[in-house]
């Protein structure tokens, strides 16, 4: 009935996909995280200008469908900067503009639930309040921000796959080619969610390894 | 040391501090006390303006804090804080907290910093706990710390603002024996506090605050045994 031994042929292929979804969530993700930290701040922030800004992107990306931003970004931005971005590049902008978004509310969530005290206590000795964030306020924050963070990474791991409408040739495009082609649909879908699964279980692990490790 | 002037504080409409004058002599113990709400706490904060003032002047160790020119991180360098609830790094062990301000303000090497934590962490008699965690201590050892933290930073003077509130009674006379320890080495020291034993024994002076300015300023004889305020003898006969 089902023949997975077909699948093996399709390797390379579907390999080829995930190299492009990883490729796309680690660099998607990395700029994220950068936007996300700060923008996150502008949302603390006690400037008016920054906060405004902050809370513009968040609320924009937060109520829009991260696959109409993948259109607009690929289809619709081009036309208004007569600019045309590759598949790619579009898929990575998409994944950092939208993590960003969400990140940003994890920073900020992260870094107010630090008791004031702390800020308190470190400007009382003489530090600034540079000082104060970069060495007692982010690395309490920033461990009580790996659990929603590895959340949002498997959530944008997840959402690469939408960038298959884009014609980013990642794992869930070569998916469909494949399987309209050679009409193996059970096969190879089956094959596909698997590789996000392990994808994603190895990231829930390596994030419950990190968390452990600062303990303190 | 410190010259307070007419100091006002206020929170929206309501106004906590209403015109606070007073002095704090070098190497002097002052002990303030005073009702729940009395403005007691705002006060201290005011004086490392950790508060902001609203209006009035407070001149520490000849600056005037409100100034603009003023360098706020300076003066904080040059008055040590105590708060209620410790307020220690919880992700640094002890003997880090207490080295890092002298690292990153004093720019100390990190030897030289260790040397002076190991020095001050055996004053409070904790030097076998320098590589614990602070949740691993126990409250009164965790206040301990956060005194030799801000020792660490050599302060002219230092601000204690209810040290032995937060703490189960047992551990309250190991942190006052520290304090009296300092008081006695000629440390300058005001010290918001509801241990009446502690002002009695240590202060130089003592301020009785109520609803936002000093009711009593007096010897600790004075305002423990025989107090010219009305105000004063009923908190001291609810609270002794």
């Amino acid at each position: 009935m089902f023949d997975f031994t077909q699948v093996i042929d399709f390797l390379p292929q579907l390999g080829k996909g995930l190299y492009y979804t990883l490729l796309i969530s680690i660099i998607g993700l990395l700029i994220g995280f950068a936007l996300g930290a700060i923008f996150g701040l502008g949302r603390i922030s006690k400037n008016k200008f920054f906060f405004i800004i902050a809370s513009i992107y968040v609320e924009v990306i937060r109520g829009t469908p991260v696959l109409v931003q993948a259109i607009w970004i690929f289809f619709a931005l081009p036309i208004i900067t007569q600019y045309n971005m590759d598949s790619i590049t579009a898929g990575v902008v998409v994944i950092a503009i939208n993590s960003g978004a969400y990140i940003a509310e994890i920073v900020r969530g992260s870094v107010d639930s630090i008791d004031k005290g702390q800020m308190e206590a470190g400007r009382s000795l003489g530090l600034n309040k540079h000082q104060t964030m970069r060495y007692i306020i982010w690395p309490q924050a920033f461990k009580r921000m790996i659990p929603p963070l590895g959340n949002q990474f498997i959530i944008s791991i997840k959402d690469t796959s939408l960038l298959s409408v884009i014609l980013v040739p990642e794992l869930m495009f070569q998916g469909r080619y494949i399987a309209s082609n050679h009409f193996n649909a059970v096969e190879i879908y089956t094959t596909v969610a698997l590789f996000y699964l392990v994808i994603n279980f190895s990231l829930s692990l390596l994030l419950r390894y990190i968390e452990r490790r600062l303990k303190y | 040391m410190i010259t307070v002037q007419d100091l006002h504080k206020r929170f929206g409409d309501n106004e906590v501090l209403k015109g606070i004058h007073c002095e704090v002599e070098e190497k002097e113990v002052v002990c303030v006390i005073g009702p729940s709400g009395s403005g007691k706490s705002t006060f201290l904060r005011c004086l490392n303006l950790l508060e902001e003032i609203t209006s009035g002047d407070v001149i520490v160790d000849g600056y005037n804090i409100r100034d603009r020119a003023t360098d706020i991180n300076m003066i904080r360098t040059e008055v040590g804080m105590v708060f209620q609830q410790f307020n220690l790094f919880p992700h640094k062990t002890v003997i880090q907290n207490v080295m890092l301000a002298p690292q990153k303000v004093r720019k100390l090497s990190p030897k030289e910093a260790r040397q002076r934590g190991e020095a001050l962490l055996e004053k409070v008699g904790l030097a076998e706990k320098a590589d614990q965690y602070p949740s691993q201590l126990s409250g009164g050892q965790q206040q301990r710390v956060a005194i030799a933290r801000a020792l660490a930073m050599e302060p002219k003077m230092m601000l204690f603002d209810e040290p032995t509130s937060a703490l189960d009674p047992e551990l309250v006379g190991e942190v006052l024996e520290v304090m009296k320890q300092l008081a006695k080495e000629g440390m300058t020291m005001v010290v918001v506090t509801h241990e009446m034993g502690f002002a009695r024994e240590v202060a130089d002076r003592v301020l009785f605050m109520d609803e936002g300015i000093i009711m009593e300023e007096n010897t600790p004889d004075i305002i423990f045994n025989n107090p010219e305020s009305e105000r004063t003898k009923d908190f001291l006969n609810k609270v002794l």
